[in-house]
């Protein structure tokens, strides 16, 4: 198997099969604790009036823990450090990442980052400016930690690059013989995508919050309209990173969906040229939405009027890939295993959360909803619950492969739909009153009693989905030491990292180097139909 | 000197002149654009009915979308084991074609939506020329709102009924965000700027103000109301305010020290 044994050889690995395993050990460790600060902050909204703390600062610290730990602790690692280590480069028949060694650094990276953010739980100063650090707050002394802050983001904005230029390298110099562009799986293409927003967009996010500490610390004044600067500056910055954040999240998802939706429904990808133009496409259109996070925010007019058209605009690859998506289905031949379940839940989150998305869209309509639960639920539907759908979709989907052992499939499903209702249970009551004007990051709602009874029907969501997760976990840990064996297929896809490698893939990752025939493709079903078992 | 030489010393300022560095402007004001317009119906009350209809909107293309995979999920459920999917490749024209309508489909939605979008837009940003102007000044946590009289109140917007009502914001710290939940309006206010927005109060009410930009652990606290009382009772209150002012004011305006808000206001604020 070659699995390492001492621990210096587990630290020290250059395999990218066991970093990818440190993603998932690191996204996990994140999900737990930002997924513990969101019950926190449910069961305390869930009446009326000091519940659990009586402090808003409290309140303030978990809240900013929750979207910062998220985002940048679950979700971007779990999709471009998991997935993107551990799936493309077997996807495309490499042996390795481009650059081992940078693999394992952007790792450690990565690890340093979450535990700094930790830090932030237990320093007396902790930041509770938000993930999204608005100026001058986070630069005052109320805000805390300003350079903590700073020194998470950066780091961990070095490690994606790292990761980014080592994966568009892979993806473009270490395919197999026989894998050309148009072979390669929607989990790569999208990756691949991801990681090059990730080098153009990065460097800005860095830059913005490195100025925050230059202001607060060395009375710089970049953010300080006092000395010439400008408070706006930073939100243009920061969401010229983050709105393309959000497709860093939301391709790999999908990428990972569409592999799973053609495995279990033995299909080819609908119109699967299309599909990749779509998903680079959202390079461009990515770029040039940012203000759509700043209606409200004194903008000139002309350039809110301008933005809501570009944020129109992302319904076009947006809608291209759900077409293909639920077109995938089409004539398929479905199998309802676990893995498929939590595809299917993350579909119809996904309806929801890109529907929503529209009225947001238009700077008119966000005079009326900015910054209310309107929007704190839409981007839950579109971005958290979908992606978190999806990420543990694909971690049962190669679970097989990851343990050399299958799951509970009863518990699997029963987890799958257990978060499914729970999250809606959570954000539908949430977004009505959205509409009715509670705003988002609020530690209280004196002003807005009538709102308490639907908070606490949303408490209630949070105890349904906190049962589903508890079963998830379990179920991973029973499959790990009790499950049955799997074979090297266990799902007949006919995706190269299922075909041509061991139960468990071992060093080099493919017994023989793959050289592909003509004209193959991973979701050529109609051709041949593998049997399964080892090769 | 030669002559290339002058040339070349001459492009180079010009290149130059976007880098020498202007005179600093402390603050920024967001000029009010159009302000002769007249409009009927309050923004507000287009806003629920643009909501309404892009609600109708995104039900039918989700209720759409969740329907065709609720169907094809149901009907191509697996039936013996070594069955596969026979969907074939699209031919070139096909594909082109699932391309181009699609996208013409939702283009022409966007396109109608955005049209919808940007005349209630221009609404919400284009003041009425009879605008009764109130400054409001955001700080930790709480909302100062000064009347051209310089009679000021805390955390309760006094306004007359039937008056559009302009406000000129700024903030004294960090960035706040005035939202009137009647109105369905929202702006930024933060130091550096001066921001606007308006309304038109059409019935008398109290309605909740709320603070909609993270500013601290007073964020939550930071509520306030807008009070619409009658014309002729609004006049009234006014005036009392102010002889109450002008009365105990002798001494107090010789101590009172001009803050950077106070400054932007003898700029921008009067008319």
């Amino acid at each position: 198997m070659g699995q390492p044994k001492t621990w210096k050889e587990w630290i020290f690995t250059l395999d990218h099969k066991i970093i990818g395993i440190f993603y998932l050990a690191a996204s996990l460790v994140s999900f737990l604790v930002a997924g513990t600060s969101a019950a926190l902050m449910r069961i305390e909204l869930g009446s009326l009036g000091p519940t659990l703390t009586e402090d808003a600062g409290v309140y303030n610290l978990w809240l900013t823990m929750h979207g910062a730990v998220m985002i940048l602790g679950f979700q971007i690692p779990a999709l471009l450090g998991f997935f993107a280590n551990w799936v493309v480069p077997i996807m495309i028949g490499a042996k390795d990442m481009a650059f081992p060694r940078v693999n394992a650094l952007s790792v450690w990276l990565l690890w340093s980052g979450i535990l700094l953010a930790l830090c932030n739980l237990i320093v007396p100063d902790s930041f509770n400016g938000m993930w999204t650090g608005y100026p001058p707050y986070s630069e005052t002394d109320f805000a805390g930690n300003t350079a903590l802050y700073s020194l998470i983001i950066i780091v961990l904005g070095i490690s994606s690059v790292f990761g980014a230029v080592n994966l568009a390298c892979t993806v473009m110099f270490m395919r197999a013989r026989g894998i050309g562009w148009y072979q390669l799986n929607m989990t790569v293409w999208c990756v691949f995508t991801a990681n090059i927003m990730q080098l153009i967009f990065v460097p800005v996010l860095a830059a913005s919050v490195l100025l925050l500490s230059l202001d607060k610390y060395l009375g710089f004044g970049f953010y300080d309209p006092g000395q010439g600067g400008d408070v706006l500056l930073y939100q243009n910055l920061f969401w010229f990173y983050s709105h393309p954040a959000v497709y860093v999240v939301l391709l790999p998802f999908l990428g990972i969906s569409f592999d799973i939706i053609a495995t279990f429904a033995r299909n080819r990808i609908f119109n699967y040229k299309v599909a990749v133009w779509a998903t680079l496409a959202f390079i461009p259109v990515s770029s040039d939405v940012w203000v759509h996070h700043a209606f409200v925010a004194g903008l000139p007019n002309w350039l809110r009027t301008m933005q809501t058209f570009t944020t129109l605009m992302i319904s076009l690859p947006f809608g291209l890939l759900m077409l293909s998506m639920v077109m995938t289905l089409y004539k398929g031949s479905i199998e309802y295993r676990t893995p498929m379940h939590w595809i299917v839940g993350m579909f119809f989150m996904l309806i929801i959360g890109a529907t929503t998305g529209i009225p947001n869209a238009l700077s008119a309509i966000d005079y009326g909803i900015s910054d209310s639960y309107v929007i704190m639920s839409h981007f839950h539907y579109v971005m958290a619950i979908s992606g978190a759908m999806a990420i543990f979709g694909g971690i049962y989907y190669y679970f097989p492969k990851l343990t050399g052992r299958m799951y509970s499939e009863a518990m699997g499903k029963i987890s799958a739909w257990l978060f499914f209702i729970g999250m809606n249970v959570v954000m539908g009551p949430l977004y009505f009153i959205g509409i009715e004007g509670m705003p988002r990051r609020y530690y209280d709602y004196q002003m807005f009693p009538q709102f308490e009874s639907m908070h606490a029907l949303a408490t209630v969501g949070v105890v349904i989905t906190t049962i589903g997760v508890l079963i998830m976990l379990y179920s991973w840990l029973h499959g790990m030491f009790r499950g049955e064996k799997a074979t090297a297929n266990p799902w007949q896809s006919q995706s190269l990292e299922f075909t041509h490698t061991d139960v468990i893939p071992g060093p080099g990752n493919f017994p023989t180097p793959p050289v592909m025939p003509e004209g193959w493709s991973p979701y050529s079903y109609d051709k041949t139909v593998t049997k399964g078992g080892s090769e | 000197m030669s002559i290339q030489a002058r040339t070349g010393s001459m492009a180079l300022m010009l290149l130059s002149l976007p880098l020498i560095p202007r005179p600093a402007q402390a603050v920024q004001v967001v000029p009010v654009p159009g302000q002769s317009r007249q409009w009927d119906v309050p923004p507000h009350v287009h806003f629920d009915e643009l909501l309404h209809e892009v609600f109708w909107d995104i039900t039918i293309i989700g209720v759409l979308m969740a329907v065709v995979a609720a169907y094809f999920l149901f009907a191509y459920r697996r039936r013996f084991p070594d069955e596969v999917g026979r969907l074939q490749k699209l031919s070139p024209q096909a594909a082109l074609g699932w391309m181009i309508i699609p996208v013409a489909l939702f283009m022409a939605d966007d396109i109608y939506l955005f049209a919808k979008g940007w005349e209630l837009h221009k609404q919400y940003r284009e003041v009425p020329e009879n605008a009764y102007e109130i400054r409001v000044t955001g700080a930790m946590w709480s909302w100062t709102y000064t009347y051209p009289n310089e009679v000021e109140t805390y955390g309760e917007l006094k306004v007359p009924a039937e008056t559009p009502i302009l406000l000129r914001m700024s903030s004294e710290d960090v960035v706040h965000s005035h939202f009137i939940q009647q109105y369905r309006v929202t702006e930024d206010l933060m130091p550096g700027r001066v921001t606007y927005m308006w309304f038109m109060p059409d019935k008398v009410g109290e309605y909740v103000v709320t603070c909609r930009e993270y500013c601290g652990a007073g964020h939550s606290s930071m509520y306030g109301k807008v009070i619409v009382m009658a014309r002729e009772e609004f006049n009234a209150w006014l005036e009392s305010e102010a002889a109450a002012i002008s009365a105990s004011a002798t001494v107090a305006s010789a101590q009172q020290v001009v803050s950077p808000a106070a400054d932007v206001s003898a700029r921008d604020f009067g008319r």
